[in-house]
């Protein structure tokens, strides 16, 4: 039996960026707001302090500050066919956990999406055709475009501080940006960030090559920054112990950073940490949500009633969250109805690495930062013809290099043996001059009817309930995009000097085993048309008016860039319409 | 419920030329005289009544209770609420200015100095008065509160008799004619109400003021209260009137971040004076003249080489590879005062326990800074401290480890 | 009342339900002195986890996968070993925070790992069927008495599966080997690895440090300064 707990005006599932900005946005209109969070308070001084946060072993070998699988993991399996097993260790992507989620250690790579991203099925249904499109492809149009959310992307960016050169004011074209991006209304609020010896290299190379590079846009401070709720950050120091890690010294934009300071101090906010939200409570109609039922870490449940749900848990907990909770009905893949698990997405990640001559280049990889780089998007979405490839996406790609971190930098050339002394003065030899790009080529994954999440039938969580399932794998779209991509990538690698180019395609089936970003999408997807969407324009659910799901889990397709940018940008545009609309008449934003 | 904060600032305007020295107002305020009342709700935030007579977080206001470290034990504040059985609600106005102005209670025994009554006793009449109206507006609160949980023998109040004769002056301030009336201001501020001196000015062993250094630095609470007078090094030498303004509102400015104590202090008090007395304040501290520097020990060269080296691969993470950290967020180790201070208490407190700057809504980010005491021992603790004392242009005395580790040793026992 | 600002110490309230670690925290940011958990050090010592044979069949394997030379030391004597018996005898051992529910089942590659047994059983299990291969195959010899060509023969072995250890993948324990003691190899030494930061000094990594601001813009040079551990360098102390 729960405990019940004093009503609020709104309860908020998860403090990470969506629920930080939220909080922050709700608590301006005088409501009185609580966040619930899952995991532990963290803060600098005590969780990540620049004596103890750079330790490799600790933070990205044992990966300490993500979520224990054994408080909740998911199953997985590549066909339909197959049985799912459970991921029992982490790998191709780290889910968050605490106070800041992701915030606290992702890269801080800060881009927007392309305007046609947001209409690509009819983008891409006028330009080709649509028996170009793979017929089991449902990528489909958000219901919100680029220009809807300029202003939203704007106020994340200047929020956060990012650091970089504007490719597009207005319409104009600006030198040294990217070119490709859509309009924005004012440049970045801070220069880029400096570029260590071999990111300059391969924007020399890729100029060379008639490619336009641009600094990759940074949440990493390029100077000190004062945003616009008035607190501090520090410029970033190129410790090389960034995502993974959480910053020491206030430069990396966070909620911890960038709004908690600022936020907790009002009397109409407060949070619960070490809490899990296990369930959206609603009446008896199944149309209203009264509140959440959360567990404490003593094993105690209470209820939290609330007249305003805001589910900001991450995309797949948020999915978690609405099957378990009967909210939307589930996705049958077979039926191909329901919405609730459908068009789930991750991202098409590969690089290529360099070997380079060590009497000549010396390239400090320890000197670096999580959203360093030099960047081309000639090849990212619709922005070259696909008509002669045979494939729809593409991504940015960039020597994007982060550290030089030693467990994960010691690179040696193809064909060196992996153990004995041999390999010993390979390392030797090339950890200095060897460029190791990482998330080198950032592809897009669209979606498919049979990569979906629906719940396990068999393995349990520590409450007994199901287990999220993933059914997931590439599709030759993505493959041969990829194939495309990394050679392209190769070339610039080369002509930067590198005396051996290994290349290191992304080759299905797709592997819960290699980590390829956490950028998981989907599942609970924006749209116009209720009965292929979960949410609306707005983010409101279409089942329960006074719920609405924040997060990567409302793309309904997922671009070739990182997703924090437009994720922040869609929370700011759902609670405008909250604040503007919602709140004087709680009721549906759309009729669908 | 939440009230909005009262617009402080508004009501000062006035408050400040009635509550200025010299003025003489009505002698028995009653409680429709709400100038009177505002006037002395601003007096009693300028000397925080407010931070030692409530019990923090929890405690109804000014209903005492709050336990209070002095160098002689805990002493534990009075209710200062109008409860007539409880509280001061039945003390007539001589006997309330009795008791702050000269430290004796009512029932004719003797106040400890923790209540500060030796700078209190330069506020005038009318200015006592007016907190006296203030005070009894407020919620009168029934709370008995045993104030005598001193140690013997330090709990014989009679002994208070000897003290003051040894270390009190009774009477109000008198203006230098030769100042400005701002400065006047600054002056009766910081000598009066705001009992500075009470932390910043070194005492002797008895508790007394040692009146000729008067603002030079003392060390109380396991903390060292800087010196405020205008050395260049450990004082405010290199602090500019907006500096120090800056610091007293929001906490922080260009050069350095409130710490400690003097967080409480800024946040129920400072933070709230009008800026016209910040500015009376900034300009008196200025004019305070430094000390004559003794010659300072040469920091020894394998000690400044190991400070260095400990510098550079922990500390300038966020005070900078030259120390000057960054503005309004890591203070400026070149340039600090307390890094300087004679008396490295405050130094080596932060480099083994960590600290939280303060959060102000004019700077909400309060900055922590993490414990080290884990990772470095006493002579690495010793040595780069030393480093950053001497490193930059500056100079003050090497600190030694023997002084780390007794640091060490005291703050074991402490939860703050 | 006034809502004051507070200390953010003073702003922690505490759920009141017993063995429950949820706070609540509203009104300013918490903080408590010595707050955080910094690492403990690796201490030397007797093994906490290996048996004093296990131990120097690792230290055998640690010192193949990186052998000594006159520049740099091996696995062995830059203490892979001991990072090795330090983290199978912790929460890594352990598989403290997987998942570990049943049911146990083999699955593909994409799926990843499945077995019921942690790391530190895994371990036991196969450095005993290492060595009963060896004392069968040669003539009563231990793993770290076989002369260095028959352990790397035997190791190659293991990798292209010729050769077959009972009972246990041998495969994928000389896999599970080599990335532990490489990563033992290049980790912070306060995890008992890495002995005198040898491994940095090899490779011209500068350790834990955290601001290069003075050298990102000096591309192609020589970065000069010594590598650091969490725990310091010989230059923190002074020079006797």
């Amino acid at each position: 039996m729960s405990r019940k707990l004093p009503k609020k005006d709104v309860v908020i599932v998860g403090l990470g960026w969506t629920g930080s900005i939220m909080a922050n946005e709700l608590t301006d209109e005088g409501l009185d707001v609580i966040a619930i969070e899952r995991g532990p308070w963290r803060d600098t001084p005590t969780e990540f302090p620049p004596n103890y946060a750079q330790d490799e072993l600790r933070y990205r070998i044992r990966h300490e500050l993500f979520l224990r699988p054994e408080q909740t993991t998911f199953t997985f399996r590549n066909k339909m066919d197959q049985t799912a097993l459970p991921i029992r260790d982490w790998g191709s992507f780290m889910p968050p956990n605490g106070v800041g989620g992701g915030g606290v250690h992702w890269n801080a790579e800060t881009f927007r999406f392309l305007p046609s991203d947001f209409v690509l099925k009819t983008h891409l249904t006028e330009r080709y055709g649509a028996s170009f499109l793979p017929q089991d492809m449902t990528i489909q149009d958000w219901g919100v475009t680029y220009d809807d959310l300029e202003q939203h992307y704007d106020a994340f960016e200047y929020l956060t501080g990012t650091c970089g050169t504007a490719g597009n004011l207005s319409g104009q074209i600006q030198e040294g940006g990217n070119p490709f991006e859509g309009p924005r209304s004012r440049p970045y609020p801070n220069p880029p960030q400096k570029q260590p010896f071999s990111h300059t290299l391969f924007a020399k190379a890729a100029r060379d090559l008639g490619y336009k590079p641009f600094p990759q846009p940074s949440g990493n401070m390029s100077q000190a920054y004062t945003n616009p709720l008035g607190l501090h950050l520090g410029p970033c120091t190129y410790c090389g112990f960034c995502e993974w890690f959480g910053c020491g010294n206030y430069s990396k934009s966070s909620p911890q950073t960038t709004i908690l300071p600022f936020l907790i101090r009002k009397s109409n906010f407060s949070l619960r940490d070490n809490s899990e939200v296990i369930r959206i409570d609603l009446d008896r109609s199944g149309k209203h949500a009264t509140g959440v039922t959360f567990v404490d870490t003593g094993g105690v449940e209470w209820e939290q009633p609330a007249d305003l749900v805001i589910l900001s848990a991450y995309a797949i907990f948020n999915v978690h969250l609405l099957l378990h909770s009967k909210i939307g009905s589930p996705y049958d893949p077979a039926a191909n109805t329901g919405v609730v698990g459908r068009n789930f997405t991750h991202q098409t990640i590969s690089s290529v690495n360099g070997f380079f001559d060590n009497k000549k280049f010396n390239f400090n990889p320890f000197i670096s930062s999580g959203s360093i780089g030099m960047c081309i998007d000639e090849f990212n979405g619709d922005n070259f013809d696909h008509g002669p490839h045979g494939f729809v996406g593409g991504g940015y790609m960039g020597q994007v290099q982060t550290n030089g971190r030693p467990i994960q930098s010691t690179l040696v050339p193809p064909g060196t043996p992996k153990w004995g002394a041999a390999w010993k003065s390979a390392v030797r030899d090339n950890y200095l001059s060897t460029v190791k790009p990482g998330t080198g080529v950032h592809g897009s994954f669209y979606s498919y009817r049979d990569v979906y999440l629906d719940l396990d039938p068999t393995y349990k969580d520590r409450f007994g309930r199901p287990l999220v399932r993933l059914t997931i794998d590439f599709h030759d779209n993505e493959l041969k995009q990829n194939v495309f991509l990394t050679d392209k990538f190769a070339e610039i690698i080369r002509a930067m000097g590198a005396h051996t180019v290994d290349k290191q395609y992304r080759k299905g089936p797709y592997d819960s085993t290699d980590y390829q970003t956490t950028h998981l999408n989907g599942g609970a997807i924006m749209g116009t048309d209720p009965s292929t969407s979960a949410i609306n324009r707005y983010l409101q659910s279409w089942d329960v008016p006074n719920l609405f799901v924040m997060g990567a889990s409302a793309f309904p397709q997922n671009p070739g860039y990182n997703p924090t940018g437009t994720v922040a940008a869609l929370a700011y545009w759902s609670a405008a319409a909250i604040r503007k609309q919602y709140l004087k008449n709680p009721a549906p934003l759309i009729h669908a | 419920m939440h009230r909005a904060r009262k617009p402080l600032i508004l009501i000062c305007a006035v408050a400040v030329w009635l509550s200025g020295p010299g003025f003489s107002g009505a002698a028995n305020p009653d409680a429709q005289a709400f100038d009177q009342i505002e006037k002395g709700h601003y007096l009693a935030t300028v000397a925080d009544c407010y931070a030692c007579h409530t019990v923090p977080n929890v405690g109804k206001p000014f209903a005492g209770g709050r336990a209070i470290e002095t160098p002689f034990g805990v002493i534990t504040s009075s209710n200062i609420t109008p409860d007539a059985d409880t509280g001061i609600g039945a003390w007539t106005d001589e006997q309330f200015e009795n008791a702050v102005r000269k430290g004796l209670h009512p029932d004719g025994s003797r106040l400890y100095p923790a209540m500060p009554f030796p700078a209190y006793t330069k506020m005038s009449r009318d200015d006592v008065l007016a907190i006296r109206a203030y005070l009894a507006t407020v919620e009168p609160v029934h709370q008995p509160v045993n104030s005598n949980t001193l140690p013997f023998p330090f709990n014989i109040r009679a002994a208070m008799r000897a003290w003051d004769a040894l270390y009190f002056t009774e009477g109000e301030f008198q203006p230098d004619s030769h100042q400005s009336p701002t400065w006047n201001r600054g002056a009766y501020l910081v000598q009066g109400p705001g009992h500075c001196t009470s932390c910043h000015t070194p005492k002797s062993l008895l508790g007394g003021d040692k009146t000729s250094d008067n603002l030079r630095g003392f060390n109380l609470q396991g903390w060292f209260a800087p010196d405020i007078t205008g050395d260049t090094n450990q004082g405010l030498g290199r602090w500019s009137e907006a500096d120090i303004t800056g610091y007293l509102k929001t906490g922080h400015n260009r050069l350095t971040a409130a710490i400690g104590p003097m967080t409480e202090e800024i946040l129920n008090s400072t933070s709230q004076y009008s800026d016209s007395d910040l500015n009376a304040i900034a300009i008196y501290l200025k004019s305070l003249p430094a000390r004559q520097d003794a010659t300072t020990a040469q920091a020894a060269s394998p000690v400044m080489t190991v400070g260095q080296a400990i510098y550079r691969d922990q500390c300038s993470a966020c005070h900078g590879i030259d120390g000057h950290g960054v503005a309004m967020l890591f203070p400026s180790l070149a340039q600090s005062s307390l890094v300087h201070a004679s008396d490295p208490t405050t130094a080596i407190r932060l480099v083994l326990r960590g600290g939280r700057s303060v959060a102000t809504t004019a700077e909400p980010t309060a900055p922590g800074m993490p414990s080290f005491g884990w990772q470095l021992n006493d002579d690495q603790v010793a040595a780069v401290l030393t480093y950053v004392r001497n490193a930059w242009q500056t100079a003050a005395a090497p600190v030694s480890a023997e002084t780390v580790g007794r640091a060490r040793d005291q703050l074991r026992t402490r939860s703050d | 009342m006034k809502r004051r600002d507070f200390l953010a110490g003073t702003a922690i309230l505490v759920l009141s339900t017993m063995n429950s670690r949820a706070t609540v925290i509203s009104g300013g940011l918490p903080w408590t002195p010595n707050a955080g958990s910094p690492p403990v050090p690796v201490r030397p010592g007797p093994w906490h986890y290996f048996t004093s044979d296990e131990g120097h069949a690792v230290e055998a394997l640690a010192d193949r996968i990186i052998p000594p030379d006159p520049q740099t030391p091996g696995g062995k004597d830059s203490g892979c070993a001991v990072f090795i018996d330090r983290q199978l005898a912790g929460p890594y051992g352990r598989s403290d925070g997987l998942y570990t529910r049943p049911p146990f089942m083999p699955g593909t590659k994409q799926q990843g790992a499945q077995s019921a047994k942690g790391p530190a059983a895994s371990y036991r299990d196969a450095l005993a069927a290492l060595d009963k291969y060896c004392q069968s195959k040669h003539q009563g010899k231990r793993f770290p008495e076989l002369s260095d060509q028959e352990k790397d023969d035997l190791l190659k072995g293991l990798e292209d599966e010729k050769v077959k250890l009972e009972g246990v993948d041998g495969k994928a324990f000389f896999a599970q080997v080599i990335k532990d003691v490489q990563q033992g190899f290049f980790a912070d030494p306060l995890y008992g690895g890495n002995r005198d930061m040898v491994a940095w000094k090899m490779i011209g990594y500068p350790g834990a440090r955290y601001n290069y601001l003075d050298w990102v813009d000096r591309h192609n040079e020589r970065f000069p300064l010594p590598p650091v551990s969490i725990m310091g360098r010989t230059d923190w102390s002074p020079k006797t």
